[in-house]
């Protein structure tokens, strides 16, 4: 009986020290997701007070559907990351399998070379980025940014599966391969699946920054109709007065697309397949 | 079909010298093991054979045509892993069929072929079920099953027992010694179990350091060895090494298999018992010496002997095997 109290001691402590980070983390989003709904009155009156029911105003959203194209500007921001995040994965995944499957001469050396981009910030990079984009052309358009934050994302992504990669039963890839399976079908069909727990961590790590960008956007695409929505909400912040209604509206609903990705990527984190393929 | 021939086969990672030069012969139909200790190179070579890695130097003939430059799918072969290695997305039946498929088969022609291999593993109530959904032995079985559907030249088991529970392992080795009888297919089966290779093989290649240390029929190895490597891998309990100078015999060292050494009143060699183990069927008998070290006496049915007590050992020179300093055999 000491036992099981003891135990339930220990469970009480563990739940009350994730609880309190639980909260200390969704704070600033509950700030932001109540204060869009008040009137800009209450929101410096009462900022933790819920807006129901005296100070509900829906002036934040009406301004932010008002001005400016917000669905474009959430258009943008969706293509960008759905298609840098899927180059990041296809050509991470194939970087990282040609790494740990392959014995090649360099590929240790390849290996680091790939890996020094976590350490060096991409944004030192900026002017010659900025002067390459001028000279193909493609400032101000999403093609850009998607390039950017392909190469962005990559070193961290190649790090993650090759690791995973190696995981992989050697096995099961020689099983294809004396099937008749072609190194791209065992990559594919076989490996791929195995790894998708690792893929999904390295969408969720790669996806978020990239929602957030504020640098490339406003340095390679600040024209309007290729605006983030990032950038879009930045017209609210003024050098003197700042919309905050507006400014806050926009944030909250600037979550929910990422949030759904989110949701999307951690069920297949949870998710996993492997069981039965190897004892 | 399916005979296989090694030339001076050599395979080196970096500076490390894996296979040191294997020359070896495997007839159609044969039943082909490799023995040896773990690091012996023997799942290299098989997977050289294999095509999954290429050979330094040597050639392989594979029913006299050189396969060094063809790629695995393309020799006609067909392995099974250690580890089952089985697609997890795909049923039972479709892991038989891929190989099939891959080379373009007819769909009713895999059917037909993938319900036979089943019927002969009775695996047909499993054919609509995930890898997951099985149990070890049934994994394996399928495994096996992907082999046969096939019908390749030449079959190539990687230690395919070892994560098999005793009772299945049994089982299992004696559904691949009847598989090879029906099948008449040259087979090449890699394990460091010498009971397996003892109880499968036509043919035992026993390897040490990426050398063939001996080539021969089970019984041949167990009663000719050339070396006290091989002396002392095949059989088991393993054979007792004496000192020569001791016993007045030729050579270095002379080896007797534990059932030739009988406990003896008034015998030669002096010793106190150590341990007894009592199988049934057989009892085991360990008696540290003061000239030889532990000796152990095996004899057939139960016998009692008290642990600590004195014994004699007496043993019979017709079934002594002498070597030399070297491990040599001398004849």
């Amino acid at each position: 009986m000491a036992r099981a109290r003891a135990s339930l001691g220990r469970t009480v402590a563990a739940h009350a020290v994730l609880i309190t980070w639980t909260v200390i983390a969704l704070f600033p989003v509950f700030v932001t997701v109540v204060n869009s709904f008040k009137s800009r009155r209450a929101i410096f009156a009462e900022p933790l007070a819920l807006p129901w029911p005296e100070h509900f105003d829906l002036v934040g959203y009406a301004t932010v559907l008002k001005q400016g194209d917000f669905f474009g500007y959430f258009q943008n921001s969706l293509i960008v990351t759905v298609v840098s995040l899927f180059f990041v994965l296809l050509f991470g995944a194939m970087a990282a399998f040609a790494l740990s499957e392959y014995r090649f001469k360099g590929n240790l050396l390849m290996g680091l070379y790939l890996a020094l981009g976590i350490m060096i910030p991409i944004r030192l990079g900026t002017v010659a980025i900025l002067e390459m984009m001028v000279a193909g052309g493609l400032v101000n358009t999403l093609t850009a940014l998607i390039l950017v934050y392909t190469a962005q994302g990559l070193p961290l992504a190649v790090f993650i599966l090759s690791e995973f990669m190696k995981t992989v039963s050697d096995d099961l890839k020689n099983a294809g391969r004396i099937d008749g399976l072609s190194e791209y079908a065992i990559f594919f069909t076989l490996v791929l699946p195995l790894v998708r727990p690792a893929m999904a961590t390295v969408a969720v790590f790669t996806m978020i920054p990239i929602w957030n960008d504020l640098w490339f956007p406003l340095i390679l695409a600040p024209a309007e109709e290729v605006k983030t929505i990032t950038l879009g909400s930045q017209v609210f912040i003024g050098q003197f007065v700042t919309n905050w209604n507006a400014v806050l509206a926009a944030l909250s609903l600037a979550i929910v697309p990422v949030l759904v990705l989110y949701l999307i990527f951690s069920r297949q984190l949870i998710r996993g397949i492997t069981a039965g393929a190897v004892k | 079909m399916g005979a296989l021939d090694l030339k001076s086969v050599t395979k080196s990672f970096g500076a490390t010298d894996v296979i040191k030069g294997i020359d070896l012969e495997v007839a159609e139909g044969e039943f082909c093991v490799f023995v040896g200790p773990s690091g012996c190179g023997k799942s290299t070579l098989l997977r050289i054979i294999a095509g999954l890695e290429d050979a330094s130097s040597g050639d392989i003939l594979l029913d006299g045509k050189r396969v060094n430059d063809v790629a695995p799918a393309k020799r006609e072969l067909a392995m099974v892993f250690q580890s089952y290695a089985l697609y997890p997305h795909l049923s039972v039946r479709d892991n038989m069929g891929l190989a099939l498929k891959q080379a373009g088969v007819a769909k009713a022609e895999i059917v037909r072929a993938t319900d036979k291999a089943a019927a002969m593993l009775s695996l047909e109530n499993l054919l609509t079920r995930r890898p997951a959904e099985l149990s070890g032995g049934q994994r394996q079985r399928v495994a096996i099953g992907r082999a046969i559907v096939r019908t390749p030249k030449l079959f190539l088991f990687d230690e395919p027992l070892s994560n098999l529970d005793a009772a299945l392992r049994v089982a299992t080795r004696i559904e691949i010694a009847r598989l090879h009888r029906e099948l008449a297919a040259t087979m090449i089966y890699v394990t460091h179990d010498q009971v397996e290779a003892m109880t499968l093989a036509d043919k035992i290649v026993v390897l040490r350091d990426g050398r063939v240390e001996q080539v021969g029929s089970p019984m041949h190895l167990y009663n000719d060895p050339d070396n006290t490597f091989v002396a002392g891998f095949i059989g088991s309990p393993q054979m007792n090494f004496l000192k020569s100078s001791e016993l007045g015999h030729p050579g270095e060292t002379t080896g007797i298999r534990p059932e030739h050494l009988h406990i003896r009143t008034g015998a030669a060699i002096k010793g106190t018992i150590s341990h007894v183990e009592k199988l049934g069927g057989e009892t085991l008998v360990y008696v540290r010496t003061a000239a030889h070290g532990l000796l152990t006496v095996r004899m057939f049915g139960e016998h009692d002997y008290e642990v600590d007590s004195q014994v004699a050992l007496d043993l019979d020179p017709s079934r002594a095997f002498y070597f030399d300093g070297m491990g040599k055999r001398l004849r």
